[in-house]
């Protein structure tokens, strides 16, 4: 061998160490970044398992500095909160994502898609201080009305942004047949294009569900929490991820330990919406992932 | 849209068909009725983004007046004298999410060009959807776990490394306590990879393959290739993409809140608590007893506000850029 | 010959380009018109124009009368949707509607217009029009199937079906046979001559041979205007124009 090529061949050596080395250190990014999910996920079951038995799904919270209780009510919270925010929210940005489909061009259109990304932007609790502005203030009290509207006010944008990427993937020529047939406009987008995008718009419309159920922010000064059963909208509510907050800043180690339990309960709900929705629409081709 | 034409009962030509196919009259309020309600619809989720900034600058106007600009350099804040500034959450928030993206633009560097150039596509799925898993976790409960495990594991294990050697920095001196600057901003780091890692995997995704394909048939080690055409080509949507993170951090608030120590104070060194925007107006909201209070909070928001919005505004026409090119380039 | 759809200085534009020049043209009843010409030539323009689909598309417009048997469907006061009931169109993709079975494709033209159907009497309709489609002996054992498992050919005659199901009187085909392969091309083709007995067809096709195989007459258009029209035998062997005989004889296009 020459000494031109040795060098050559030195250099290809070194040059394709490097590579692998640089390779290697992007594999090293991954793992670094994938092991928190599983050691919290861990931390949550080694923690939290232990004290999810019937009293905690069953009971309210004890009196401070007491042990025992539960986070009935904080769960239902939760529950009512995303579903009257649902209520509100994903109507709305369903309407507002057909909309935005059907007027590709269009002033307001355009205004109002901008709008939409501006508002993925706004920090949630930047929500919480409008709906306290907006309903906390006036009705001079926190209530379960005002955690479900900031909520909602979250959920929009997220629902109207799907929904319109999903209507705008089914083919014009579907649309076009369907006009063809003399089937009038309204009809077309609603029981052609929208059922054909109807499991794309459903899967953004659960994910901007689990996306919600864990908010904490926008309900620290809307909802605020409850120690007992809420009994109407106008009521203060509690929420699994408010009273988790509560207790994991608490001094208390019995409040710290039903933290970790609330924790693995609203991870596990997030989840397994995230999961879920994603295992049922496996085979579907419609569904842009 | 077809033209909506009023229909009248002299076409019997053309619509005189048995009553089976249906009125003709019904379909045009239907067009009409659809239409407008989802008009009402878009308008109320438009209207929805300007009354927050207008309740925002409404209900912050009362500091904004006492303070004018002031607000923004002033270090006091006082709830008993009234006094309020800024500064020391400003400095709060922009340190926390220097140390986050210090730390997590490499790390989404390396997860988005491992899931693009490195794994085969159906293990870049399943890797890609684990990041996601991870930006769905509820904040409060990467919260829970920093201040019972990744506090004290900084505390006990990282910060005396850190204190004995870079010391002689004002950055790493002083007493350690779980709950720092620190901690905030290396929660902030987990939190904030999967945002930039996703938008990184896509943007280097959305790089055509004939790129990559020139460099290597110029001998290019992947690696090189990766430098030489890959970085340059996503270069912008990595932009995007890190400031779009930039705007997640400035964001969160209660996982920050609940490690960052909540301490109006501004300290040079990252092992003291310290508040950002958001983390104090978490917890000093629902305690704010004055008109003045209560509307510096609101001024506080006001700033993360504008700040986040046009972070994001400019952050998406960068990523929509970088991942329009290959649409077409490919076509 | 009685005239079932006649174009009267028809002109469509997309915006202020114009791709159509001034057409008349008169399609008789129960009779296959062809119509033939280069890509971009505004063939399926011109069929669009027929049912009032070329409206659909953002800016387009038309100028002249279109009349179904003596009547502007262009008219002001008369409604797209009507007209689109008794036009029918079959496109060159098929388009099955993918969430919906066989028979309620089939049925989709009647049930998404509100039409309430019994069900015996919807069976009928489905059974009746999937025969003339030369679909029935195929499909009728798995009618409740999704609509996008068919073959290509089988998907081009459900959209026939479909399409027939609402009683048009006349039926448009945008190069129903572009995407499909031959022997499912000659399968349609022999639908279309056993349909002209109760239909107008107005077939639009690059495929010269098929014209020839199965149009009564035959329109040859080139860039937006109607060069010539005639008889098909007449138009193949002995063309009157310049143009249409370089067409023909593959001169261009």
């Amino acid at each position: 061998m020459s000494a031109t090529s040795a060098i050559r061949t030195r250099r290809t050596i070194w040059r394709k160490m490097k590579s692998d080395l640089m390779m290697g250190v992007t594999v090293l990014a991954t793992v670094i970044t994938l092991l928190p999910l599983f050691i919290i996920l861990a931390y949550l079951f080694a923690k939290g398992a232990s004290s999810l038995n019937l009293a905690f799904f069953t009971h309210m919270p004890a009196p401070v500095g007491e042990k025992g209780g539960g986070m009935a009510n904080a769960i239902v919270g939760t529950l009512e909160l995303i579903g009257l925010a649902s209520l509100i929210g994903v109507p709305t940005g369903i309407g507002a994502g057909l909309y935005l489909a059907a007027h590709r061009g269009g002033r307001l259109a355009a205004a109002a898609r901008f709008g939409a990304d501006v508002m993925m932007g706004v920090p949630s609790i930047v929500v919480g201080i409008f709906a306290y502005a907006v309903l906390v203030r006036p009705m001079n009290g926190f209530s379960t009305l005002a955690g479900a509207v900031a909520l909602a006010v979250i959920m929009i944008p997220l629902v109207t942004r799907t929904t319109e990427e999903m209507l705008l993937l089914v083919p014009h020529e579907l649309r076009e047949a369907a006009l063809a047939l003399g089937v009038p406009a309204w009809r077309t987008t609603l029981w052609v294009v929208a059922r054909t995008a109807a499991s794309g718009i459903a899967t953004g419309a659960i994910l901007a569900i689990a996306r919600i159920a864990g908010e904490t922010a926008p309900l620290l000064f809307t909802a605020f929490g409850n120690r007992f059963w809420s009994t109407s909208l106008t009521e203060p509510i509690s929420s699994l991820t408010v009273q988790v907050y509560t207790y994991a800043i608490s001094p208390f180690p019995d409040w710290q330990r039903q933290a970790w339990a609330g924790a693995l309960v609203l991870t596990t709900i997030v989840l397994a919406l995230e999961l879920g929705v994603r295992w049922v629409t496996r085979g579907d081709t419609r569904v842009a992932r | 849209m077809a033209e909506i034409l009023e229909a009248t009962h002299d076409n019997v030509g053309v619509a005189a068909r048995p009553a089976r196919v249906g009125s003709f009259r019904v379909h045009l309020f239907g067009d009409r009725f659809f239409n407008l309600v989802t008009l009402l619809l878009t308008l109320v989720g438009l209207s929805i983004l300007v009354g927050l900034a207008i309740a925002l600058v409404v209900d912050s106007s009362p500091s904004i007046r006492a303070f004018g600009w002031s607000f923004v350099v002033s270090t006091d804040w006082d709830p008993v004298n009234e006094k309020f500034g800024a500064l020391p959450f400003i400095y709060g928030t922009l340190v926390s999410s220097t140390i986050a993206l210090a730390i997590a633009v490499p790390l989404s560097l390396g997860v988005g060009l491992c899931l693009s150039e490195m794994a085969p596509a159906w293990l870049g799925r399943r890797l890609g959807f684990m990041v996601e898993l991870l930006a769905a976790i509820p904040s409060v409960v990467y919260g829970l776990w920093a201040i019972f495990v990744l506090g004290p594991w900084l505390r006990d294990h990282i910060e005396p490394v850190l204190g004995k050697a870079l010391g002689f920095t004002p950055l790493f001196q002083g007493p350690r306590v779980s709950v720092s600057m620190l901690c905030a901003g290396v929660l902030l780091a987990i939190m904030v990879v999967p945002y930039i890692a996703a938008v990184c995997t896509d943007v280097f995704r959305a790089v055509p393959q004939s790129q990559r394909e020139a460099a290597l048939a110029l001998g290019a080690t992947r690696w090189e290739m990766v430098r030489i055409a890959v970085l340059p080509y996503g270069l912008s949507g990595v932009i995007g993409a890190i400031m779009l993170g930039l705007g997640r951090a400035l964001g969160e608030t209660i996982a920050v809140a609940m490690v960052i120590g909540n301490s109006p104070q501004i300290s040079a060194s990252l092992f003291a608590p310290s508040a950002t925007l958001a983390s104090v107006i978490a917890n000093e909201f629902t305690e704010a007893t004055s008109t003045l209070y209560l509307s510096s909070l609101v001024e506080l928001g006001l700033v993360l506000l504008v700040v986040g919005l046009v972070l994001n505004v400019v952050a998406r026409a960068l990523v929509l850029g970088a991942t329009q090119r290959r649409f077409e380039e490919d076509n | 010959m009685a005239e079932k759809l006649v174009a009267r200085h028809l002109s469509a534009y997309f915006g202020q380009t114009r791709a159509l020049h001034d057409i008349t043209l008169a399609f008789p009843a129960n009779m296959m018109t062809a119509i033939i010409g280069p890509s971009g030539c505004g063939k399926s323009t011109l069929v669009r124009c027929l049912n009032r689909m070329h409206e659909v598309v953002a800016g387009a417009r038309t100028e002249g009368e279109v009349m179904l048997d003596g009547e502007d469907i262009y008219a002001p006061g008369i409604d797209p949707v009507q007209v689109r009931r008794r036009i029918g169109m079959v496109f060159q993709k098929p388009t099955p509607f993918p969430t919906m079975s066989i028979e309620d494709n089939v049925a989709a033209g009647l049930r998404l217009n509100g039409v309430a159907l019994k069900r015996p009497e919807r069976d009928r309709i489905v059974e009746r029009s999937l025969r003339q489609a030369a679909l029935w002996d195929e499909v009728k054992e798995r009618l409740r199937r999704p609509g996008a498992s068919l073959s290509g050919g089988q998907q081009q005659r459900l959209c026939v079906a479909r399409a027939l199901a609402v009683e048009p009187e006349v039926l448009l085909m945008d190069e129903p046979c572009s995407a499909l392969d031959p022997i499912s091309t000659a399968r349609i083709e022999e639908l279309l001559l056993e349909l002209k007995a109760n239909y107008t067809i107005v077939l639009v096709t690059h495929n010269m041979q098929q014209a020839a195989r199965t149009a009564d007459l035959t329109a040859f258009l080139y860039t937006g205007d109607l060069i010539e029209f005639g008889e098909t035998r007449q138009i193949f062997t002995n063309p009157a124009r310049r143009e249409t005989e370089d067409y023909i004889t593959g001169r261009f296009g």
